[in-house]
């Protein structure tokens, strides 16, 4: 919370890049207390690490400081506090954290603890979700990481051998 | 980042220690939390730390661009072949099972690692050609500039 507001404050947008690293890495620790030690894995390597270090590039490539906002905040700070109200209202119909009625826990989880060490065999039932019962999930989400890396690919490197191709036919 | 020694010393200690975590959080993570995702990323950052403390030139010394281009499609193809061989066995689409039939839950094993071997090439290759798409956009800055 604390890191969420100095993020917020700071004009330097250099200490924006590292307190939000810091924010992911305090997510992380509050999933852990969760339990959920995969998300956190995940949150802690891709959130504090690769994303904190892709900001600095962007960086890099951009102005370091933030430039001084041109219209007042009244409009959109209403917009965020009805959102962050409405938000906070839907959740109060949400289940209480560990009802094991609620309905993520009564349809599919318990087939998944009851099949998966006779069926998979693997201890981390996380996995064997992940790559065998939703094996399409994953393909699809790697095919997505994939098209993510081909676009950054033809946005960023492509550009360089147009321009170059250009000065060729005007030279 | 020529004269930085402890960084690089400290660098040059710990690209043997991360990659060796990655390959034990790939091939561990049936076991234990972690995966082909997280491995992926952290393999990378063993390559983007080098090219971060070296330079740019050295890290594609060792994993020149093309080579990593083509790794972002060996990933998507084995795990996306692994269902094709399950599907010409005779069986559904991303059946591991199909890999051992006599003993579907050693099939299930093999299949499961493979699979995350490949998610691991994947993640690993896309998030360094993303550095590399940055990185080499840029000169190298000086610590003043910062």
């Amino acid at each position: 919370m604390l890191t969420a507001l100095a993020v917020v404050r700071a004009q330097s947008l250099f200490a924006t890049a590292m307190l939000s690293g810091a924010f992911s890495l305090l997510s992380a620790l509050l999933f852990v207390t969760l339990d959920a030690v995969d998300v956190a894995f995940t949150e802690a390597a891709v959130g504090a690490g690769i994303s904190t270090v892709l900001m600095l590039g962007t960086l890099a490539l951009t102005a370091r400081f933030e430039r001084p906002a041109t219209h007042s905040p009244v409009i959109p700070l209403f917009v965020v506090f009805v959102t962050g109200a409405a938000l906070i209202y839907g959740t109060l119909d949400m289940p209480n954290f560990g009802d094991p009625n609620a309905p993520a826990q009564v349809h599919l989880a318990p087939d998944f603890i009851q099949n998966s060490p006779h069926e998979i065999d693997v201890p981390n039932i996380v996995t064997a979700i992940l790559a065998s019962y939703r094996g399409f999930d994953t393909l699809g989400e790697v095919a997505v990481v994939f098209t993510a890396g081909v676009g950054v690919l033809l946005l960023l490197s492509g550009l360089r051998h147009r321009r170059r191709r250009q000065g060729k036919e005007d030279s | 980042m020529r004269h930085h020694l402890i960084l690089r010393v400290v660098t040059k200690l710990l690209i043997g220690v991360i990659m060796l975590f990655a390959l034990y959080v790939q091939f561990h993570g049936d076991y234990s939390p972690g995966g082909g995702f997280q491995a992926g990323v952290i393999m990378s950052v063993a390559f983007i730390i080098y090219s971060v403390v070296f330079s740019l030139a050295d890290a594609q010394k060792v994993l020149p661009p093309w080579f990593v281009h083509k790794l972002m499609a060996v990933g998507l193809l084995l795990y996306a072949l692994t269902g094709v061989y399950s599907m010409f066995a005779g069986y559904n689409y991303l059946d591991y099972d199909a890999i051992n039939p006599e003993h579907p839950v050693s099939g299930q094993h093999n299949g499961i690692i493979l699979i995350e071997l490949g998610v691991g090439i994947t993640v690993t290759a896309v998030m360094v050609t993303i550095f590399y798409a940055f990185a080499s956009r840029t000169p190298p800055m000086d610590d003043e500039a910062w």
